[in-house]
């Protein structure tokens, strides 16, 4: 009896999945967004980002260290995929000192006023976000058009999204057939050559990243799924019911953040639901909310404020929503 | 292929020993035989200090009808009656024989013949289970006489044999079923009988293909036994699920298979039964793995009940350097042992030596709520709020929450990303809200 041996109690093993291995994950699904975005954006989109995830970064660990006096976990990934997503929602050529600021809200005030990783209600780069659009509405709206290396940073040449210009078109009167000629085609917004947030542009892109998540089993299918069938199959009734109003259903979802908001924003992880019944109906309600603000609403987008919505809505729903138990009726085969 | 619905995960297999025959482990000089060895009341001691006892011999009486007997597992002198710390980790009474040749008693027939013929009755079979000390050989060790006794106004119309060894490491089962599968058979065709019932289905996942492809070509010769291979999906061998998997019923929360009319009974166990109705040959011994990655040389053994634990980590090449600790049972269900000196009891199906590497806990960071203990648990239980909940000493709430259907399978606790430890505070909750319970019948 010489040797102690260790007697914690079972299980013995552990997958080895860490949350640092989940949060490079996410980031590593995140890189070929990044990649079309500076193929597009060129230095916006390289600046943008580095200043969102260094002051993201910087933030944390300031906060954790002289504010809280807790330990620093800036490490675990966390801020660092907070940091990418909001640089992901604004536009490339974003000045330096908002992005600051919105790294702030995003980590003082959304993540850590509530306690840190694990805590916090509502989505901290999405906070952020609608923080900088609401403060800075000029500066947050108006988006450079894709040219590459060839267009500048704050000086690039910008225009409207195409979700704008059908909003504003047809708030105008306009007929929905002049102003899709002045859109870019399907197929052009699924290659993400169109100007909007500096990560949302590339559907390819953001598939690509989604397939690797579920790949990696970093999220399950059933957010994302119901955000897009929602969106999907809300457009297509409005869109069938009156074709000269209403765009059609490929259009919603290409344009704009759906892809982005669906697989990056709605996922995340401590501001979704905890089992695959009540992230189903969190889905369905993040899809109805951005297809009524799009269409009625004041602003052309309405992923961002739709995902806040029903965050709030996510302890209710934790609560009241449970998953499946196991043996509940009696069920004989 | 079959398996169950809800939740479940995949730990890497390491079944290193799954090609190795199963090996004679030479007798000890002196065992030490616990006399709790199963779910129920301890078997009372009725032999004395400096009796002679014989293999097979019972030394403890079985108290009531969950309990059953103990037998000596070798021959010898009664060395001392004296408490030992077992698997469990606590002191309990123990019969301590120090060896002397191999003298069986004259009632066991020791001979390699297969018997098929089953001549005891119904009732008789059932007693001659409890005589001979069987109990449940997957490591819940629940008296096996007590399962085949179907209480009156509920009825069995299917038996099910576990040979799933969901288990990752361990191999006993599964060479039991290619080197004695013949007698496993008459063994299921034995408590077909005592439970009156004319159809049986085996579980086997499909990890065990050589073991499926024997019993199956077995078999054909057997009436009503059916070999089923499942899709391999931890914990499979939990009764609840592996009644799930083969046949889609569920057992309601807090019920037992019965409630569904099905009795489930391991494979392990069902060779026993064959040992102890046509061979009159109490439980005195078994196949036990020991195992792990640092190990010389891994192996399945056969070993008489109360032998030392370090006797068979010898055999296997001796203890490693580096080893930080020794599991008895699986790991993802198993018991740590605080020293080598543990007998083996019934319930013990392997060993398994883990390096010191791969001992200790990642530390428990904060809960990210990805939901992943939620999609695997089984029971379609919440750890993360459980675990919540106990640690606030919630526990009507807790309750509320079904903390009591938790099995503890620790699936939560194994795939947290942020190594939190569910499963202790879930234990907690557990057996808190137990006591609760316990407390409202008593008032
Ligand atoms: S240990 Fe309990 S709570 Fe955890 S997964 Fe298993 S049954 Fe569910
Ligand atoms: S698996 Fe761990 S981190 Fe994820 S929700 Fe459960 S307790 Fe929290």
């Amino acid at each position: 009896m010489s040797t102690l041996f260790n007697i914690s109690l079972s299980p013995h093993s552990h997958s080895q999945e860490t949350t640092k291995k989940l949060m490079f994950g996410v980031v590593i699904a995140l890189l070929p967004a990044l990649f079309t975005s500076i193929f597009y954006f060129g230095y916006g989109a390289l600046i943008v980002t580095s200043v969102s995830v260094i002051s993201c970064l910087v933030f944390e660990y300031l906060i954790q260290r002289f504010l809280l006096k807790k330990p620093v976990s800036v490490t675990d990934g966390s801020a660092l995929v907070t940091g990418l997503l909001l640089a992901f929602n604004v536009p490339s050529n974003l000045p330096v000192h908002i992005i600051i600021i919105g790294s702030l809200v995003s980590i003082g005030i959304a993540k850590m006023t509530f306690g840190g990783l694990g805590n916090n209600p509502f989505n901290p780069a999405l906070v952020g976000r609608v923080f900088m659009l609401i403060s800075f509405p000029v500066q947050m709206t108006s988006w450079p058009v894709p040219a590459g290396f060839n267009t500048g940073y704050t000086d690039a040449v910008t225009g409207a999204t195409p979700l704008a210009i059908v909003k504003e078109g047809l708030k105008n009167g306009e007929p929905l057939s002049d102003l899709i000629t002045q859109i870019p085609t399907p197929s052009q917004m699924f290659l993400g050559n169109m100007g909007g947030s500096l990560g949302e542009i590339a559907a390819i892109a953001l598939l690509i990243g989604f397939v690797y998540l579920l790949m990696r089993k970093i999220i399950t299918w059933h957010i994302p799924v119901s955000i897009i069938a929602t969106i999907g199959i809300f457009t297509t009734i409005l869109w069938l019911a009156n074709p000269a109003k209403n765009a059609d259903p490929m259009f919603h979802i290409l344009a704009g953040g759906v892809l982005l908001g669906a697989v990056f924003m709605a996922t995340d992880y401590v501001t979704s639901p905890m089992n695959p019944k009540a992230q189903i109906i969190y889905g369905i309600g993040i899809g109805i909310l951005t297809v009524v603000i799009r269409v009625w609403g004041a602003y052309p987008e309405g992923v961002s404020f739709a995902i806040l919505i029903m965050n709030a809505f996510v302890p209710l729903m934790n609560r009241y929503i449970k998953p499946g138990r196991f043996g509940e009726e009696v069920k004989n085969g | 292929m079959k398996t169950f619905q809800k939740g479940g995960i995949h730990p890497p297999e390491n079944k290193l020993t799954a090609a190795k025959q199963t090996e004679v482990l030479p007798l000890p000089v002196s065992v030490a035989i616990p006399v709790s060895q199963h779910i129920g009341a301890p078997a009372t001691v009725i032999v004395n200090k400096g009796d002679s006892v014989k293999t097979g011999q019972v030394i403890a009486g079985s108290k009531g009808f969950v309990s059953v007997n103990i037998h000596s597992s070798v021959s010898g002198k009664v060395n001392k009656i004296d408490s030992i710390v077992d698997t469990t980790g606590y002191k309990q009474t123990a019969v301590f024989i120090d060896v002397e040749g191999d003298e069986w008693v004259d009632s066991v027939d020791r001979s390699d013949d297969i018997i098929t013929d089953i001549k005891l009755s119904s009732e008789e079979i059932i007693s001659r289970c409890q005589e001979s000390g069987i109990v449940g050989l997957g490591g819940a060790t629940f008296p096996s006489h007590v399962k085949l006794s179907v209480p009156s106004g509920k009825r069995c119309d299917l038996l099910i044999i576990n040979g799933v060894e969901c288990e990752p490491y361990l191999t006993a089962d599964h060479r039991l079923m290619l080197e004695k599968g013949k007698e496993i058979l008459v063994g299921i065709s034995i408590l077909m009988k005592a439970l009156k019932i004319k159809r049986a289905q085996v579980g086997i996942e499909n990890n065990k293909t050589d073991a499926i492809v024997h019993l199956k070509k077995l078999a054909a010769s057997f009436e009503g036994i059916e070999i089923c291979p499942l899709r391999v999906k931890y914990p499979q061998g939990a009764e609840k699920q592996l009644i799930k998997a083969l046949t889609g019923r569920e057992v309601p929360s807090g019920r037992l298979p019965i409630d569904v009319n099905v009795v489930v009974h391991n494979a392990g166990t069902a060779f026993a039964v064959y040992e102890a109705v046509q061979k009159n040959k109490p439980l005195i011994e078994r196949v036990v793995t020991i195992t792990g990655k640092t190990l010389a040389n891994p192996g399945n053994y056969l070993v008489r009940i109360g032998t030392p634990v370090s006797l068979l980590i010898e055999k296997a090449g001796g203890l490693p350097d580096d080893t930080g600790k020794i599991i008895s049972g699986g790991p993802m269900m198993g018991k740590a042992l605080i020293n080598t000196d543990i007998p083996v009891v019934k319930g013990m199906s392997g060993i398994i030596l883990f390096p010191s590497s791969e001992s200790d806990r990642m530390p428990s960071q904060p809960c990210i709520r990805c939901a992943k203990c939620v999609s695997v648990c089984p029971l379609g239980l919440e750890p993360y709020l459980l675990m919540l909940l106990a640690q606030k000493g919630l526990f009507e709430k807790a309750e509320e929450e079904r903390i009591t259907d938790c099995m503890e399978c620790g699936s939560c606790s194994y795939t947290c990303p942020a190594g939190r430890p569910l499963l202790d505070y879930i234990r907690l909750g557990k057996s808190t809200v137990i006591k609760m319970a316990r407390e409202r019948v008593v008032k």
